[in-house]
């Protein structure tokens, strides 16, 4: 895929070119492109004079930045404590048999992607499951299949 | 009189549909001339497994469960004639209604300070800050002098919220002493620790609270730029706090001349990229600075030097939420509350499987029991209260023996948990210890930043330990071998993460060692959750054959004719125990593999 370098200079462009804005940066990618593609860390190492293998240490150390492309929906399954003792591993489970994907894979035909995130800090609603920006409170089994085939059928 | 309606757009009503309660009742209080009203979005009342909330001042009616369609009713009922809804109020254990917060079980016996504001103000609204008072801490900050402040800092005793209780006042003494420049100060808002979320409620529904906090401890120490390192995940709480950073530079209160008085602060945001080390101090640092984030020795704390080599006053959100408060009301006043070495309040979370789920402040000292039971309202479904887990992975699990306990930083601590930042996990008969402490040491093991060997090697190690003995492959000897690498551990960690990573490894191994031995010697969990070790049967005298096994089990397992009692298929079961969770007469019962 050819990105357009005009999407990731403007990204570049809203930061001073100084080290502190690296993360700032590397997120406003992952936000843009779902993932942090070659192009963005080699734009990113010459803009901040920053070699290349300190930028992939970064990308492999937040566990918010991701250098491979990530699904249309993102899944984010709360395994915080509160949302473990209610039940997030049989949801875990269920995602896995409806969708045949594990933690931090993605669906053959790209829709999802399903990442196990640490507490979300709604734990009263425990457990919970979101999906891009939309949360699901008081998740349960049953639930699971109607709210991922809603997004299924977006698609099509 | 013109009502206020409040409604909760904290994020836990706003996923319970709080933005369409919102947005209906703007809709017909603007179509309606008879109703006089004025509608607020709140921050998070705490409570919000009742949401949306809903409250009407000044009749201190508060609704829960609040749909679209009662918000006609309530237009018509409680704003324009002052009636009650019923059926919207709060019951109380004995099942009769209640009108107001006071009245309610959850908030009585509550006394708000970090989160004063929380629920009563438009957190988008400087105006609605400054008429609760705010803005006036920092207004008498400015025409008093660096140690005046720092003196009126001691005198109350504030430690610090986010779980090692480090006096407040102390810190910001000894960056005030360094006559090093620029110095920074710092808010944490990295709230990783599984099950506590204050910090998000406050950033969320009371920005402007700590930005005044921040501002209060730059003219101690004499700073003139700060941080707010937020978790990118807390997204409401970035835009709130983005929005207040640019609401009090505009009035004034941050910027170039602090109300006209010359002094300067610059405050942004910085978001966490989700580790959960960042939540570390020189960690955090590393972050601020745009590196990967890895904690240091600290033979210097980072006071002396922090950000850029430059001293730097890294406070908790929570803790720097109390500032306002104790600047107006004197430190005497703030050291009051409490317990002789712990000072104010602290707020807590409470979930897991507690009645009353939510966000509670309470003086220091409060016991345990005074948390879960007055406050909490006991166990859910009434079943055996078995342990609570408090102060995140770095703290421990506290069996029932110890509910008297009172809470504060330094009692829990002779007895192998901690406050911590203030999570409280409330676990009953059916929450495996063994698995609770495997829980922890797998996140730990995720979570460590990989720098030092005891913590990396050691968390691997123990990880493996427990998953075996979780599988039904323990060993006796494993028990020892667990404690030996959790003393290490903790003797030889380079950071806090390390230091405290076994705590609940070796707390539960304290206290509920017949779990453990359960696991190994007789291939059983008691409490029915390790899957190797469970398999689940129904128990034909309690069936009433409701059939509501068979519609949640997702494999197929369950089945059987209505009014007849059911089965489950011990070859298609996969243990993962939705039929217990919802069969309503107890008829699934749980064996161990090895029993008959």
């Amino acid at each position: 895929m050819q990105l357009s370098m005009e999407g990731i200079n403007s990204i570049l462009r809203q930061y001073p070119s100084e080290q502190r804005y690296c993360l700032a940066i590397m997120q406003d990618m992952q936000r843009q492109y779902n993932y942090i593609p070659r192009e963005g860390m080699e734009a990113l190492s010459e803009y901040l004079d920053c070699p290349l293998s300190s930028l992939y240490s970064m990308a492999t150390f937040y566990k918010a930045l991701s250098l491979k492309p990530k699904g249309k929906h993102i899944i984010k399954l709360c395994d915080g404590t509160a949302c473990h003792i209610r039940g997030a591993s049989p949801l875990k489970d269920g995602i896995r048999r409806i969708l045949g994907i594990n933690e931090d894979e993605t669906t053959e035909d790209g829709l999802f992607s399903l990442e196990l995130v640490n507490c979300l800090g709604s734990c009263a609603l425990a457990p919970v499951l979101v999906v891009d920006e939309t949360y699901y409170g008081k998740m349960t089994l049953e639930k699971l299949p109607g709210i991922l085939s809603q997004y299924r059928e977006e698609q099509s | 009189m013109k009502k206020n309606i409040k409604v909760c757009c904290g994020t836990g009503c706003l996923a319970n549909g709080s933005r369409l309660v919102a947005e209906e009742f703007e809709r017909l209080a603007g179509e309606d001339a008879l109703v006089e009203c004025e509608i607020r979005r709140t921050g998070c009342n705490g409570f919000c497994e009742n949401g949306p909330l809903v409250t009407i001042e000044p009749d201190h009616i508060s609704y829960y469960r609040v749909r679209v369609k009662d918000v006609p009713e309530i237009l018509e009922k409680t704003v324009k004639n002052g009636e009650t809804v019923d059926r919207l109020l709060y019951k109380d254990d004995s099942g009769k209604p209640v009108r107001s917060q006071e009245e309610n079980p959850f908030y009585a016996p509550q006394l708000k300070i970090a989160l004063r504001n929380i629920g009563k103000i438009n957190p988008a609204d400087v105006d609605d800050y400054i008429a609760t008072g705010g803005y006036e801490a920092l207004k008498k900050a400015l025409a008093m002098t660096p140690d005046e402040i720092l003196d009126e800092m001691d005198a109350s005793g504030l430690r610090g919220r986010g779980g090692a209780g480090f006096p407040t006042g102390t810190k910001w003494r000894t960056a005030a002493g360094y006559d090093v420049f620029p110095k920074y100060v710092a808010c944490n808002g990295d709230e990783g620790d599984p099950g506590a979320f204050m910090d998000r409620s406050i950033l969320e529904g009371d920005p402007h609270s700590v930005i005044e906090g921040m501002a209060v401890c730059a003219l101690a120490i004499g700073a003139e730029e700060g941080f707010l390192y937020i978790r990118d995940e807390y997204a409401l709480a970035v835009q709130n706090v983005r929005a207040a950073i640019r609401a009090a530079e505009e009035r004034g209160f941050l910027g170039d001349s602090i109300m006209g008085s010359g002094r300067k602060l610059h405050l942004s945001v910085v978001r966490g990229g989700g580790a959960f080390v960042c939540g570390e101090s020189t960690a955090l640092m590393q972050s601020v600075e745009g590196k990967v984030g890895e904690p240091r020795a600290k033979y210097i704390r980072s006071v002396q030097r922090g950000l850029w080599d430059h001293p730097t006053v890294l406070n908790n959100v929570e803790t720097l939420a109390n500032v306002p408060y104790i600047i107006v009301h004197g430190g005497a006043e703030y050291a009051g509350i409490g317990t002789e070495r712990s000072k104010g309040t602290k707020v807590f979370a409470l979930v897991g499987k507690v009645k009353r789920t939510g966000l509670v402040e309470v003086p220091m000292g409060a016991t345990l029991r005074h948390l879960i039971y007055d406050i909490g309202g006991g166990v859910q479904n009434n079943r055996p209260f078995k342990a609570v887990q408090t102060g995140g992975p770095s703290g421990g699990c506290i069996p029932a023996s110890m509910l008297d306990l009172p809470v504060d930083f330094d009692t829990l601590k002779e007895y192998g948990a901690m406050m911590g930042s203030g999570g409280m996990i409330v676990m009953d008969d059916r929450s495996c210890m063994v698995e609770v402490a495997r829980y922890y040491v797998q996140f730990l093991s995720g979570e460590s930043c990989g720098k030092c060997t005891p913590c990396r090697e050691g968390l691997k190690q123990m990880l493996a330990i427990l998953t075996d003995i979780c599988e039904g492959r323990g060993r006796m000897e494993d028990l020892d071998l667990l404690e030996s690498l959790g003393e290490t551990m903790q003797d030889s960690s380079l950071c806090a993460l390390g230091k405290s990573a076994p705590n609940p490894v070796l707390s539960t191994l304290k206290y509920f060692r017949e779990e453990y031995e359960a696991h190994i010697r007789e291939h059983r969990c008691p409490a029915g959750v390790c899957k190797e070790l469970t398999r689940f049967s129904v128990n034909p005298e309690k069936c009433a054959g409701c059939s509501a096994c068979v519609r949640v089990c997702p494999t197929g397992a369950a089945s059987g004719e209505r009014k007849q009692p059911h089965r489950i298929d011990p070859e298609k079961c996969i243990s993962c125990g939705s039929c217990r969770e919802a069969c309503r007469f107890g008829a699934i019962i749980t064996k161990g593999r090895g029993e008959a």
